[in-house]
């Protein structure tokens, strides 16, 4: 970033703080980009001639005679084909000792689409995952978070998912990433010979935390240049997204506002979903899907990242091991695709939406039996056939290394309808019961 | 001459101005950035510095950005031509607008101006009108929908000339009044009203008491919503609080809809326009969409527009009801709205409140509520606005500011429940915490009695009462065990099960089942009370289960099959016989 020349160079710094500095300045912009002492800084509060600036990296070392210099801009990227295949920082400039890239630069986090233009989701994202597929349908222009705690394996189910789903192009935006799970899903991408689908933008835990913001609107300004210019099928990953929130506390708390639930900032629900609803479906045959991760601790989704990200997204998935087959499954009762309901029986086989949610009534019967066998009660014969079925159905379907079509799992299911229970014991339509039903 | 001032100060949307003359609270001014024209509106002012609230982003705004203002508050422009349009917060028509994304500074006339209508005339020169008085007719997508007396107008005006029936643009002058102080005062079919303002040209709101008929059977029987009632649907994320909204708007029988979508998912609202213009009203037989205005503000859109964006539809719907309309108004979700202001708050450095809201929330959602309501126009003829509200609570917990303070003000409370959602019981509303407070007003007894039955309200709460007592006896069944307790306890228990499957379930994406009529809800409350009131013989507690198992499903069956068809005449026999059979 050389500094040009007829820019204003400022060297009055009048107050610093952890994160923030402010001097006199004029001529200014909301939100533009400034450096400060080299490092780089955006103006957050314009206040007469006081302009004070939020530094990414922290201000450690910045002194009071700092050289400041405005660059007239937001955060930009540029945007071209050359993006594919490469690996940047949080600032957009390659880390994989490539060269820059050439192209248009346009202002990341940019407007909103319009309502109206958006077209209805209604193209199914097949994964293999029946937990995922029969159960929580993807759908593209969809956007689903993993709520997991941090030792599970989402990073593995996310770059199988991402690795499964048939699209032009993969963003990964990482924030807060350990530097072994960078190389994990560098690695992952390269054996598949995917490397040259995907865009990498990474914050890893050994950057400045508040850097990781500049990530998701990276990620996603690259993803509307392929979606929209170039009509393709993007898939961005976005992990982790409670890192992201952390930061934005951390700025918030630095620039003394209010903290609401949970020390977050009040403004935590406009900023997710700023990020989250740039998932979209356009009518030229575009799409952005957004699968994020959200960390919870202890499990606990009423803290306020994992539920204002619930209220935003289009459901959640929930990973948990299985005590009983020893795997990993993604939970029935907790995961939800709310946009299931636009594939499921239309672009998959019509029984699907019933015996769906038939299969998970009996997993609950199940539960309820567990519980009752934990307390130690009596079972009755349907609870023992529960029980059975629920063994089956976690280690035929439910776990995450199950790899089927859609129409595979659903008979899959049907099989073990016939195998444990009576038709009646399934409440299922009629009809469907007397074409379904193996014999 | 109108107010101007310069930018001296800006964080984030709230922006600084300093003025040369006098600025009103709440008005509307326009910033000029960048070549854009933001519109904002004045939420503070101390001396000659006015704090204004910017509906779009200040990306790029400089200290010295010239500001004009306007004179009026954010208004709103009512007229025939709204009916199926797509709007934003503030009342842009999003269809006009260019390209895909949303620009900056573009805004739209939310009518159309070329598009003529065919005008009735009511009245006659010489006649005596008072403000919002009914003075002709258009017709809308198949809505006669009237041409008023302006609404602010004071006093009684007479009619000094009016145009012949014919057709004619919004804006042409159709009437002429002399007003009381001898002005003349042209009426188009266009009118302007300030949203944050409450219409209060009516002569009497009465208690309401009329059934608004849902199709939802966990409504209509249960805990039925009236016209110009209010209500609430709180629930965690996940328990279907939009199906269930989208299912009321589809099948209400009201004349206009009105959906705002506040700082909720944008996919929603494709939902709704996709799938409106192609469902049909099951009432009237016409499409859903031609009743239908959606105002979207969805949590991506600037988040000030956010906050007008309910009071834009709240406007609206006064608008039609002056008519004598039915409206229905819905409003997913109220949190984001509160949430909206309290971002507002927290950045012009208020006290807060609890959970950081502003101290002043209550007051706001109970006048907000207020505005809804069953009414008596001048003129003696009656119109209503429904209210139904959606609240997203944090963590699930209704204990929390926004749901308190709506508790305090809607009358109906549809409590969506996470352990019903997880054992997929659609809708989740719990039977037992919700409530509706208009089943106890004598009026709407007496209305009840003429529209279904006398009996009707006596076995509702019979069937609330078998419901509890079921829940009472499941908790007793955990604890001491299936054969813990005695066989009738069962029998208790699964009664209560078939009214959760039978008359609270619903399934909103069978075609059939998605929708009830009333006559329909009538046959299926009498049916289950006659099977809750049955003496029935088991032997044990397991005999009890399947039994019951088989009626439910039964029951399901007959949900599914069209009402009186061969089918499902057939189903009923056989639930019939099933119950004869098990008598002691």
């Amino acid at each position: 970033m050389a500094t040009k020349a007829f820019q204003k160079i400022y060297t009055k710094i009048g107050q610093i703080t952890k994160a923030t500095c402010t001097l006199k300045a004029t001529g200014v912009g909301a939100d533009e980009l400034a450096t400060v002492d080299g490092k780089l800084a955006q103006v957050v509060k314009i206040a007469g001639d006081e302009v004070t600036l939020q530094v990414f990296e922290g201000t450690g070392g910045i002194p009071t005679d700092a050289e400041v210099v405005f660059m007239g801009k937001a955060p930009t990227l540029k945007v071209s084909d050359q993006l594919a295949g490469r690996f940047f920082n949080a600032y957009g400039n390659p880390i994989d000792g490539g060269p820059e890239v050439e192209g248009v630069e346009v202002e990341i986090g940019g407007p909103s689409v319009n309502p109206v233009r958006r077209k209805q989701p209604s193209e199914l994202i097949a994964t293999g995952i029946a937990g995922i597929d029969l159960n929580n349908t993807l759908v593209s222009g969809q956007k689903i978070p993993f709520f997991a705690d941090p030792d599970q394996p989402f990073n593995q189910v996310m770059a199988m998912v991402a690795l499964r789903a048939q699209t032009d192009k993969i963003i990964l935006g990482g924030m807060g990433m350990t530097n072994d799970d960078y190389l994990y899903f560098k690695n992952v991408f390269s054996n598949a010979g995917a490397l040259d689908r995907i865009v990498s933008f990474m914050n890893t835990t050994e950057d400045p935390a508040v850097e990781r913001l500049l990530v998701p609107d990276m990620a996603l300004t690259a993803a509307e240049y392929f979606a929209v210019e170039k009509d393709e099928k993007v898939l961005v990953l976005l992990t982790d997204m409670t890192s992201y929130a952390d930061s934005l506390a951390i700025v918030s708390n630095r620039m003394d506002q209010i903290p609401s639930k949970d020390s977050m900032p009040g403004s935590l629900y406009s900023d997710l979903a700023k990020i989250y609803e740039k998932a979209v479906q356009f009518p030229s045959g575009g799409s952005i899907t957004i699968i994020a991760v959200t960390t919870l601790s202890g499990g606990d989704i009423t803290h306020a990242v994992p539920d204002n990200t619930g209220y935003i997204t289009e459901g959640q998935l929930f990973l948990r091991r299985d005590s009983d087959i020893g795997k990993v499954i993604v939970d029935p009762f907790r995961s939800l695709s709310r946009l299931k309901q636009l594939v499921a029986g239309k672009k998959t086989r019509k029984d699907h939406p019933q015996v769906m949610n038939a299969a998970v009534r009996l997993y609950a019967d199940a539960a309820n039996a567990k519980t009752k066998m934990e307390n130690g009660f009596d079972l009755t014969d349907y609870d023992n056939r529960a029980l059975a079925f629920a063994k089956d159905y976690a280690d035929k379907l439910l776990a995450i290394d199950v790899n089927l079509n859609t129409t595979e799992m659903l008979d899959v299911t049907w099989g073990l309808f016939a195998k444990y229970f009576k038709p009646e014991e399934v409440n299922i339509k009629k009809e469907l019961v007397d074409e379904f039903w193996k014999k | 001459m109108a107010t101007k001032g310069s930018v001296i100060g800006i964080i984030s949307n709230i922006v600084t101005i300093e003025v040369d003359g006098p600025v009103a609270q709440n008005e509307i001014c326009y910033i000029t950035t960048g070549g854009d024209r933001l519109m904002a509106e004045v939420i503070k002012v101390t001396g000659r510095n006015a704090y204004v609230q910017v509906f779009e982003s200040t990306r790029g705004m400089k200290v010295g950005a010239e500001a004009e203002f306007t004179g009026h508050m954010l208004e709103v422009t009512l007229g025939p031509g709204m009916l199926s349009k797509n709007y934003d917060g503030l009342q842009n028509d999003l269809d006009k607008m260019e390209g895909v994304f949303l620009k900056r500074g573009q805004y739209t006339y939310p009518l159309d101006k070329d598009k003529k209508w065919h005008f009735v005339p009511l009245v006659k020169p010489g006649d005596k009108v008072g403000a919002s008085a009914w003075l002709g007719e258009v017709e809308e997508n198949h809505q006669k929908l009237k041409i008023m007396s302006p609404i602010a107008m004071k006093g009684v005006a007479m009619v000094k000339s009016i145009v012949p029936e014919g057709d004619y643009v919004c804006e042409d002058t159709v009437a002429v009044l002399a007003g009381e102080d001898g002005e003349d005062i042209p009426v188009t079919m266009v009118q302007k009203w300030p949203v944050k303002v409450a219409m209060t040209n009516y002569k009497e709101k009465p208690r309401p008491f009329k059934l608004l008929e849902t199709g939802v059977r966990t409504i209509d029987t249960m805990n039925p919503i009236v016209e110009g009632g209010t209500g609430f649907i709180p629930g965690p994320f996940g328990t279907g609080k939009t199906v269930l909204q989208h299912a009321i708007s589809k099948q209400a029988e009201a004349d206009i809809v009105i959906i705002a979508a506040c700082g909720e998912r944008a996919n929603e609202v494709v939902e709704i326009f996709t799938e409106f213009p192609e469902l049909v009203d099951p009432h009237t037989g016409r499409k859903l969409m031609e009743r239908t205005i959606i105002v979207a503000n969805t949590s991506n859109m600037p988040v000030a527009a956010r906050e007008a964006s309910v009071y834009t539809a709240m406007t609206m719907a006064e608008f039609y009801r002056s008519m004598g309309l039915r409206v229905l108004l819905m409003a997913d979700s109220t949190s984001r709205w509160a949430q909206a202001l309290r971002e507002m708050s927290n950045r012009m450095e208020e006290l807060p409140g609890p959970d950081a809201f502003p101290m002043d929330l209550s007051a706001i959602i109970s006048n907000f509520y207020g505005r809804a309501g069953y009414v008596y126009l001048n003129n003696g003829e009656a119109g209503s606005i429904t209210f139904i509200g959606t609240v997203s609570p944090a963590g699930g917990n209704l204990k929390e500011p926004v749901t308190e303070n709506t508790k305090k003000v809607a009358r109906c409370f549809y409590a969506l429940e996470q352990d019903r959602a997880d054992k997929k019981r659609y809708p989740a509303v719990n039977p037992i915490e919700s409530y509706s407070k208009y089943i106890e007003y004598p009026e709407f007894e007496e209305y009840i009695a003429k529209r279904i039955n006398g009996e009707w309200i006596g076995k509702v709460n019979e069937l609330k009462t078998r419901l509890l007592r079921g829940k009472e006896i499941a908790e007793q069944i955990n604890i001491l065990g299936d054969d813990g307790v005695p066989v009738d306890y069962h029998v208790i228990f699964w009664k209560s099960e078939v009214i959760d499957y039978v008359v609270l379930q619903q399934d909103a994406f069978d075609e059939i089942d998605a929708v009830t009529p009333l006559e329909r809800q009538e046959d299926i409350l009498d049916l289950v009370v006659e099977v809750c009131r049955a003496d029935y013989a088991f032997d044990n507690f397991l005999e009890v289960m399947d039994y019951f198992k088989k009626l439910i499903n039964l029951c399901k069956q007959m949900n599914y099959a069209e009402f009186k068809s061969a089918k499902f005449e057939d189903y009923k026999r056989q639930i019939r016989a099933m119950v004869e059979e098990k008598q002691q």
